[in-house]
């Protein structure tokens, strides 16, 4: 997994023999970027209509002025939609955070144990797990409800957690196991040959080593929780519940044919993610990569 | 034996509380699910227990399966996943194709191409239902006045208000936003192959299409395998985005997963656990001849 990371970040020298940099050949590499960059403009299409309209006041409503400039740039759209989503983004963080680090610790944990304090059977146990990973939710979902009202956890942020630690199991397992088979089987055997036990390697030797690992995990998993739709809709309400139901509810609400105020909104509920991708950038493809199982 | 003991306890007590929660949230619920996919549990007072529900059987499954409400939504998830598919794996290999050599701005191709990844399904559909809005001429905003704008006013037309493919425009989004995931994987796949590799055929005179088509292609087969497997999966994700763009009341872009979503609303718990158990049916079917060849790869 890491290395793949590595791989895709390394740049590799060029091999181009000179020869080759003749006419025939800049002409291709000028069609090659002519086409990067129309692909550049596509992409980054909704992002321009998203900024623009989030800016637009009513008197740009017109569908023929649908693409242009505002004629008055407000803030208005802004400071609705952060009056409406600011106490669910707060919600939002009470979920990824403690969810984040759980499930992140177990998964550190069960990786350690299937990689390097193997037992008969541990691959067994580890597609059990993986398995886990890629069911459809919905095949749950029913009776999870109703295990949910058992367990009495009150609907929203609670039970949000539970969720995301439970589910959350596999994939962080998945890349804990993949990088601990790179630590090398030395380092664990020195701390056998010295007595130290299971836990001892793993608090004093394993640990230590996991730090990217950990932040690969907790980016996957901050990600991945902060986007959820599917828990959130089936467990909680826009008055409990995380981001995206309240945005799905502003978007559909009395303000529906507001679409500055959505937009404004949607680009509130990305902020954070795509803080960290742009920061963080490396790691979080680390995570993309470890989506592939053998990594 | 207590020396067994001693050599396979601690591993399963460290696993155990994983493994508790996995059996019980993932296995238990399972079965559980399809146990109430085999009752008549459709009204709220049973799914609340206050009057008892009655095995049928298969009767839901056969039911739904001959229901040409439910086929529409089978019918257009299989058009949504193969539109899906094709559009990442295209884009995605095309994409890390022209980003596999060092090149200037390389770096930033590749961060904005990968970027709305990191975006939420629901918060992209709010821009795209703008965009995808079905107003054509003089009422029209989003894609169809922009293709007015530029000249291609024969593009315009209604997406996701059409009937039979009106799911395909669902699946643009989709693209949009996992075409990026695509080309990470093929990159990722293109630098773990070895320059000699490429070299070596050079030397044996070999032209750049066989160079791809014997060398680079085989090479990058797993890696195009496991983007199909993560991409294919991914496309129960669809619920997402309905919800955001067309709702889940409309016929015309709904699938499975928003199917079981009305249900579960509506308390027809047994129809809601029916639908979980055939998507989970179809995903097992790809995923689990996968995850034991990958185990069994790995063991050699």
């Amino acid at each position: 997994m890491t290395a793949a990371a590595e791989q895709l970040t390394a740049h590799r020298p060029a091999a181009v023999p000179p020869t080759l940099r003749t006419g025939r050949y800049s002409m291709a590499r000028t069609l090659k970027y002519l086409a990067l960059i129309f692909f550049l403009i596509v992409v980054l299409i909704p992002v321009y209509v998203l900024l623009v309209t989030s800016f637009k006041g009513t008197g740009d409503a017109d569908p023929s002025r649908a693409w242009a400039l505002p004629q008055l740039w407000t803030l208005e759209n802004w400071q609705t939609a952060w009056t409406a989503l600011s106490p669910s983004i707060l919600r939002t963080i009470a979920v990824v955070v403690p969810s984040s680090i759980i499930s992140a610790f177990l998964g550190s944990l069960n990786g350690f144990v299937l990689a390097r304090w193997s037992f008969r059977g541990a691959d067994i146990v580890f597609t059990v797990i993986l398995f886990g990973m890629f069911i459809p939710y919905q095949a749950v979902m029913i009776p999870l409800t109703q295990l949910v009202l058992n367990l009495g956890l009150p609907s929203g942020v609670p039970t949000l957690i539970l969720l995301h630690v439970v589910y959350g199991i596999p994939i962080t397992t998945l890349i804990f196991r993949n990088y601990y088979t790179t630590v090398p089987h030395e380092l664990i055997e020195a701390g056998r040959v010295d007595g130290a036990g299971m836990l001892r390697t793993y608090w004093s030797i394993v640990l230590p080593l996991s730090i990217p690992s950990f932040v690969v995990v907790l980016i996957w998993q901050f990600t991945s929780a902060w986007n959820d739709f599917l828990f959130a809709v089936f467990f909680s309400s826009s008055q409990n519940g995380p981001v995206t139901v309240a945005l799905n509810n502003l978007a559909n609400g009395a303000l529906l044919q507001n679409y500055g105020v959505s937009m404004a909104g949607a680009l509130f509920a990305s902020l954070p993610t795509l803080i960290v991708y742009i920061i963080l950038g490396k790691y979080f493809v680390g995570g993309l990569m470890s989506g592939s199982v053998k990594g | 034996m207590l020396k067994k003991l001693r050599r396979v306890g601690p591993p399963l007590l460290m696993l155990a509380p994983s493994l508790i929660l996995v059996g019980v949230f993932v296995y238990g619920l399972i079965v559980a699910n399809f146990t109430t996919s085999l009752t008549d549990n459709h009204t709220a007072a049973q799914a609340t227990g206050q009057k008892p529900a009655v095995v049928v059987w298969f009767t839901n499954y056969i039911d739904l399966l001959a229901s040409e409400d439910f086929q529409h939504s089978l019918m257009n998830l299989v058009l949504y996943t193969v539109v899906f598919l094709a559009g990442t794996m295209v884009m995605g290999f095309l994409w890390a194709w022209m980003l596999e050599k060092p090149m200037k701005g390389e770096g930033i191709f590749r961060s904005v191409y990968l970027f709305p990844m990191a975006v939420s399904f629901v918060a992209s559909g709010v821009v795209w239902r703008w965009l995808l809005n079905s107003n054509q001429d003089e009422q029209a905003s989003g894609l169809n006045r922009l293709f007015q704008m530029v000249g291609l006013d024969a593009l315009q037309n209604n997406w996701w208000n059409n009937v039979t493919f009106g799911i395909i425009a669902i699946a643009i989004p989709a693209i949009w936003q996992l075409s990026g995931y695509v080309m990470a994987l093929f990159l990722a796949g293109f630098r773990g192959i070895p320059d000699e590799l490429r070299e070596a055929a050079r030397m044996d005179g070999a032209s750049e299409w066989k160079l791809y088509r014997h060398v680079l292609f085989p090479q990058l087969s797993p890696v195009a395998l496991s983007a199909l497997i993560i991409i294919g999966h991914m496309s129960l994700k669809a619920f997402d985005l309905i919800m955001s763009i067309s709702k889940p009341a409309n016929y015309q872009t709904k699938v499975p997963a928003v199917d079981m979503f009305v249900f579960k609303s509506s308390f027809d718990y047994a129809n809601a656990a029916a639908v979980g158990s055939i998507l989970l049916i179809i995903v097992a079917i790809v995923i689990v001849p996968y995850l034991i060849r990958t185990n069994r790869e790995e063991k050699q």
